[in-house]
């Protein structure tokens, strides 16, 4: 907001509230600014869903709140709101000359903080000022910011001045730091706090956190979420149902952008994209994660987890067939990718695979990749290359060939939803970054090594983070220099790991090292197990105990199946 | 005196289009906005929402003259329409606008067509009233077009 706390719009709080209204209806515009003016708030108007988009944009901090039509001609009035809520993070009101409850219901799921009947009263807009107050107490829970707190100490100081009295009075005030303290206090526990920045102590969904927050929605059925019923499901006491409304409003937008992104990747030749991804939740319901009849020799032994990688964009999951080609099983994702989910700054994943299962890093923890995966630029994974039949094909004795038709789809790491579970500011997973491990495809990241798998330590943390995909096949995507592991890896199970989880690794394609997260949980790993290694006929048996992660070994990731040899049930 | 009649003359008319239906609360909201900044914001108001919507009615009309009748387009447009229309407070054409659209949801094209002739009439009659409002409220001046101080 401003660059101080006590800027003259928080003392003059709740006038000068900053208003951008966007309606194409020119007469309700009109009116509405004049009744925003009377409010003595600072009114911008927009016509265009688009142009609001970019002026929100170009002014990061330059507006409080958002109030918007729901019917407009170049974009959904939802679609903006989750825009507005993900990218900016501001309160959004929507507002319509329809009250039908499912419209109304509608919007308060994209993340509306009211809905409005035209015509709009000006007692109305009067009041709009407590959704900007009341984000900024909440943020002023999780950040333990100073400023925050000041702010609303100013705010509320001012209120004694206000003609109706006060809203909150300091007793609220007290017991809303309580809570914040409380609240604070809490964070010790979760994961993935970074001691380092405890200033700002915000709601971190750690992967374990996130991996219940997305159970409680695939068990709920992503249709009927709502913040109660995963804030009931999830059980962490300390979680309030604010922090999973605003969660679940971000991941609904991740995925639905996820999903946009691998519907416009399509045309890179992605064949199956099917993609639905009904905003769904990290754990998507693949349909299958691997044809038996393809891994049929698979014999796996992971010493945890097989970390799937699921190409969101494509959801397809690549499988060894017969041919020992390693070709993509149309996972029928419901929910979209998570990979945007969580960061919408990472430009470049375009699909984001999501780790399904939580690898279990052994040995070779390597290092977590630091990289930190929310830097990492997700590799185009995008959808299934388009040749169906070879794509992904891992093929014996060249299995970086494989790789290299292997489009990068599959292995999409899910950045975004391990930085999501790291929250924004954390780094990726450093080897002490608890259940960091994310397996993105960061370019020429890790070169080292493959270590882009998570440290031990967090395996618990990870294995807890089950994705909730059942069946999915993550692409991944091999990290390309993994040189040493790789071989193991492929010695080991024969088959690159892509073939293992039935992901085409792009690895010479300048895969970009993985940063596996430990997402996997067991169940899935030991479906693929069964099955899809089974019939790839892979042998995981493999001498390296450091492949025990095996997927999180990068070198499983790359696909250098010809180095092991790896066979392909044909 | 002349003065005093004509202002009663305005507020007589004022009160006359509520009571006929005409207009509703929004339209007393309107003048409440009115202000010395914005001394003729009800008038301005309403000829924008006169201008803006004279092509959501031309569209309405152009789709109605299709065959088949695209109801969910007709609805698209109606509500548009209607949502405009509840800016100013035109509570008759309103009115109208609902009818319609349940028309659109039912598939009734003779109703869809009938409701909207009769829409069309009662947009016109409400515009020609207006104008005649705002003029007289202007010769008087504008204290007595609002009943209500801000």
């Amino acid at each position: 907001m401003e660059s101080g706390f006590c800027s003259p719009r928080t003392e003059a709080f709740p006038a000068g509230l900053r208003v951008l209204v966007v309606d194409d209806d020119p007469t309700w515009l009109k009116i509405l600014e004049k009744m925003l003016k009377k409010c003595s708030y600072e009114v911008t108007t927009c016509c265009l869903a688009r142009d609001a988009l970019n002026m929100l944009r170009e002014r990061k901090d330059g507006f409080d709140i958002v109030i918007s039509d729901v019917n407009m001609p170049d974009m959904d009035g939802f679609k903006l709101l989750e825009h507005v809520g993900l990218e900016m993070d501001l309160p959004v009101i929507m507002m319509s000359v329809d009250g039908e409850t499912s419209r109304v219901m509608k919007g308060v799921q994209h993340g509306a903080c009211d809905y409005l009947l035209k015509p709009v009263r000006m007692k109305e807009l009067k009041n709009i000022w407590q959704h900007v107050f009341r984000k900024k107490i909440h943020e002023g829970k999780d950040v333990e910011s100073y400023e925050c707190m000041r702010e609303i100490q100013m705010i509320m100081s001012r209120s004694d001045e206000f003609d109706d009295g006060h809203q909150l009075n300091g007793g609220e005030l007290g017991a809303t730091r309580k809570r914040k303290d409380m609240e604070n206090r809490r964070h010790d526990d979760q994961e993935l706090v970074d001691p380092s920045s405890s200033k700002k102590a915000r709601v971190v969904w750690s992967i374990d956190l996130h991996q219940k927050f997305v159970d409680a929605v695939n068990q709920i059925g992503f249709d009927k979420v709502g913040p109660k019923k995963i804030l009931d499901l999830m059980n962490v006491p300390w979680l309030t149902r604010e922090n999973v409304a605003s969660h679940l409003q971000k991941y609904r937008l991740y995925l639905s952008r996820l999903q946009k992104e691998n519907e416009l990747k399509t045309s890179e030749g992605m064949k199956q994209q099917d993609f639905t991804c009904p905003a769904g939740s990290l754990g998507f319901q693949t349909s299958t994660l691997i044809h038996p009849k393809d891994a049929a020799n698979c014999d796996l032994k992971y010493t945890g987890n097989n970390m799937l990688l699921i190409d969101m964009g494509t959801r397809i999951c690549r499988e060894a067939d017969k041919k020992g080609t390693v070709s993509i099983l149309p996972m029928d994702l419901k929910e979209t990718s998570t990979s945007n989910f969580l960061d919408s700054q990472r430009a470049n994943v375009s699909s984001q695979t999501i780790l399904s299962r939580p690898f279990n890093y052994q040995s070779s923890q390597s290092n977590t990749t630091s990289q930190k995966w929310n830097e990492a630029p997700m590799e185009q994974f995008k959808q299934p290359p388009k040749q169906e039949p070879e794509p992904y094909a891992l093929l014996e004795d060249d299995f970086s060939h494989a790789l290299q038709s292997a489009p990068q789809h599959l292995v999409q790491v899910d950045l975004q939803c391990s930085a999501y579970s790291v929250g924004p500011g954390t780094a990726v997973p450093e080897r002490d970054k608890p259940g960091s491990v994310m397996i993105t495809p960061v370019r020429s990241q890790s070169r080292s090594n493959h270590s882009q798998i998570v440290n031990p330590e967090t395996s618990d943390a990870i294995s807890n983070f089950k994705v909730g995909m059942k069946n999915q096949m993550v692409g991944l995507n091999c990290l390309n220099d993994c040189e040493p592991i790789q071989q193991k890896i492929f010695t080991v199970g024969d088959s690159s790991l892509g073939s293992q989880v039935g992901c085409a690794y792009t690895e010479s394609i300048g895969l970009q090292d993985i940063d596996l997260l430990d997402y996997y949980n067991s169940e899935l790993i030991d479906e693929l197990e069964t099955s899809y290694y089974a019939d790839l006929g892979l042998n995981w048996d493999n001498d390296c105990d450091s492949v025990q992660n095996p997927f999180v070994d990068q070198s499983l990731f790359t696909a250098r199946a010809e180095a092991s040899g790896v066979c392909y049930p044909g | 005196m002349e003065r005093t009649q004509q202002h009663r003359q305005v507020a007589h008319m004022r009160q006359s289009l509520f009571d006929q239906g005409l207009l509703d609360e929004q339209f007393v909201q309107l003048e409440e906005l009115q202000d010395d900044a914005n001394p003729n914001f009800v008038e301005e108001v309403v000829t924008l929402f006169y201008r803006d919507s004279a092509r959501l009615v031309l569209n309405i009309d152009q789709a109605l003259d299709k065959t088949p009748l695209d109801f969910s387009k007709l609805d698209s447009y109606m509500h548009q329409f209607k949502g405009s229309a509840s800016s100013i407070g035109a509570k008759k054409v309103k009115g109208e606008c609902t009818l319609f659209r349940e028309y659109c949801k039912a598939g009734n094209g003779e109703g869809c067509m009938k409701t909207f002739q009769q829409l069309k009439k009662d947009y016109a009659v409400l515009r020609k009233k207006l104008e005649t409002y705002f003029q007289l409220a202007r010769q008087v001046g504008p204290v007595e077009t609002a009943c209500r101080r801000k």
